[in-house]
């Protein structure tokens, strides 16, 4: 039978209803819907390893091959860089049989909107844990893929940036099959989709120049050329153009490496801050000098006071 | 060594064929060949869906493959969307014979405890990965196609990037429909990689012809112009559509 995937787009579940694995027998009870994308749906429900996130997708081959993912990313590193992996099963109903699988549930605020309230300054912070993450997963033999702001998550406080959905997991060496086109090498025509380090290494620096305000631009006619003088011209950005112009151009082949260079900026902005402090302690000059003027007014007031005193007295 | 080939024919097209011998009938023609057939329907923004998308899943059907109809903007993320799970598909549809013959008649992978399909997707993904790939792409360059053309392009040569980050080797050609004389025109021959096609959309078909039928009878035609020594390796191990 051909697939329509259109059909298959309305996919919801209503909230209360009870999920039955058909093969593990796990019970899930639906309390809300967390997220609709291409891919497919995630659900927040109750269940007993207390509440998680449950993962439908419009095709069912994709969960198991994302489990598949999961499975043995978890094997190879111990402490968890995305939502660890608690249970896989098939949901019958009478419109047909979807596969999901059950994973940790994150609480957090999301990228871009912790960005916004706690400011820009942050964006560093989280740039350099993302470095160190990714790090781990390229030596593990994996590329993220998918990385845009909608999967990541600010855990904490201490604020910790985390992995929502890794279903965009890739085996180096293997092509990319998921991915969001702002954050695609391949959509600025910038390289190729096969898997490797740098190609995490431009999605990282494409979420800057994302976060930088806010927004996504359309891609013109010569991508590259529009993508450095964002680069350059933008006062955010402006202090990373030499370490974002390296990852955009593909010339990282490592994270680690990317991560030494954008924290050596960073050492350099704390002078931007020094020359903030500065500011400030000029301003604080500034009502010294303010003070000083009222105490010489109040010196000659108390002086006349002395003078027109000794005058009537004497 | 070699793990088969896959062979498709991408149908781009906006509406309804009216020349020719029925699409369906030639996309059930392909199928019989080995060959899958996927359909992508295009529609702008204002008009309203419902006019070609008939056609557009019966020639998918008959063709073993997989339809969707779109809006331009989205078109480049579904081209190499169809392409891939048509591949998949295809590969499982081999795996699901086999399962058949050892397991008996109703087993197939969805049947599976969700630890085995695991373990098969895997292999899937891994075929999916290394096979050969042979796509022949019919557009459809009629009038009332023409505001689509650039983003097609685009698409095509996004599929192009998609499809070459992939292990297993590659080869595309494309055709458009109507011709300035004939009703098909061959825009470029097979290649690994699609790269030069600006000028190709250019020459735009006049008047309301649209000979979806004989476009992909010609494009069954191309898949025995392959390289010859291609032709014999490949003869008797691409992978056939087995229509589950």
């Amino acid at each position: 039978m051909p697939t329509h995937i259109s059909k298959n787009r309305d996919f919801n579940i209503s909230p209360g209803v009870i999920i039955t694995g058909k093969w593990h027998k796990k019970q899930y009870q639906i309390i809300k819907p967390l997220g609709f994308g291409a891919q497919g749906s995630v659900f927040l429900a109750h269940s007993e390893y207390g509440r998680v996130a449950l993962k439908f997708s419009w095709d069912n081959a994709n969960i198991t091959s994302e489990v598949n993912v999961l499975k043995k990313f978890a094997k190879v590193q111990g402490s968890a860089l995305g939502p660890s992996l608690y249970d896989v099963d098939d949901w019958v109903t009478h419109r047909g049989t979807y596969s999901f699988y059950a994973m940790e549930f994150i609480v957090g605020t999301p990228f871009l909107e912790c960005l916004r309230v706690r400011g820009f300054e942050w964006a560093s912070v989280f740039m350099l844990q993302l470095l160190k993450d990714l790090e781990r997963l390229h030596r593990e033999g994996f590329v993220f893929g998918d990385l845009k702001p909608e999967n990541l998550i600010v855990t904490g406080p201490p604020l910790k940036i985390r992995w929502l959905d890794v279903g965009g997991i890739t085996e180096m060496g293997r092509s990319v099959k998921e991915y969001t086109e702002f954050y695609d090498r391949g959509y600025w025509g910038m390289g190729s989709r096969k898997a490797d380090p740098a190609y995490d290494l431009f999605a990282a620096a494409m979420l800057m120049l994302h976060a930088a305000d806010f927004r996504r631009f359309e891609k013109g006619n010569n991508p590259e050329k529009q993508l450095m003088t964002k680069v350059n011209d933008h006062p955010l950005l402006k202090p990373f153009a030499p370490v974002l112009t390296k990852a955009l151009k593909g010339q990282y082949k490592d994270a680690r490496t990317m991560r030494d260079e954008w924290l050596a900026i960073t050492r350099e902005t704390i002078i931007d801050v020094d020359r903030n402090t500065n500011r400030s302690t000029r301003t604080r000059m500034r009502k010294k000098k303010e003070w000083k003027g009222t105490f010489i007014l109040a010196l000659a007031i108390f002086f006349a006071y002395f003078i027109y005193v000794t005058f009537f007295v004497m | 060594m070699s793990k088969g080939t896959i062979r498709q024919i991408l149908l781009i097209t906006d509406g309804c064929s009216n020349q020719g011998e029925d699409p369906v009938a030639m996309a059930a023609l392909a199928k019989e060949q080995g060959i899958v057939v996927n359909v992508i329907g295009v529609v702008g923004n204002e008009e309203s869906a419902t006019r070609g998308i008939q056609e557009v899943e019966d020639i998918a059907m008959a063709g073993g493959g997989i339809s969707q109809v779109v809006k331009a903007k989205q078109l480049s993320q579904t081209v190499q969307m169809v392409t891939r799970k048509a591949m998949t598909q295809t590969i499982k549809g081999v795996i699901n014979q086999e399962l058949r013959q050892i397991l008996g008649d109703k087993e197939t992978i969805e049947d599976l405890p969700p630890e085995k399909r695991g373990e098969v997707m895997e292999v899937v993904d891994e075929l999916g990965e290394t096979v050969d790939l042979e796509v022949c792409i019919l557009v459809d360059t009629s009038a009332s196609m023409a505001s689509k053309l650039p983003t097609v392009q685009e698409a095509l040569l996004d599929l192009s990037v998609s499809l070459t980050s992939r292990i297993g080797g590659n080869q595309f050609c494309l055709y458009t429909f109507p011709g300035k004389r004939r009703p098909i025109e061959k825009v470029l021959t097979w290649t690994p990689k699609i790269q030069s096609i600006h000028s190709a959309f250019s020459k735009l078909g006049s008047g309301g012809v649209t000979p979806t039928g004989p476009a992909i009878r010609e494009a069954i035609g191309s898949f025995l112009n392959l390289p010859r020594r291609r032709m014999i390796e490949h003869a008797d191990t691409y992978i056939e559509e087995s229509g589950f």
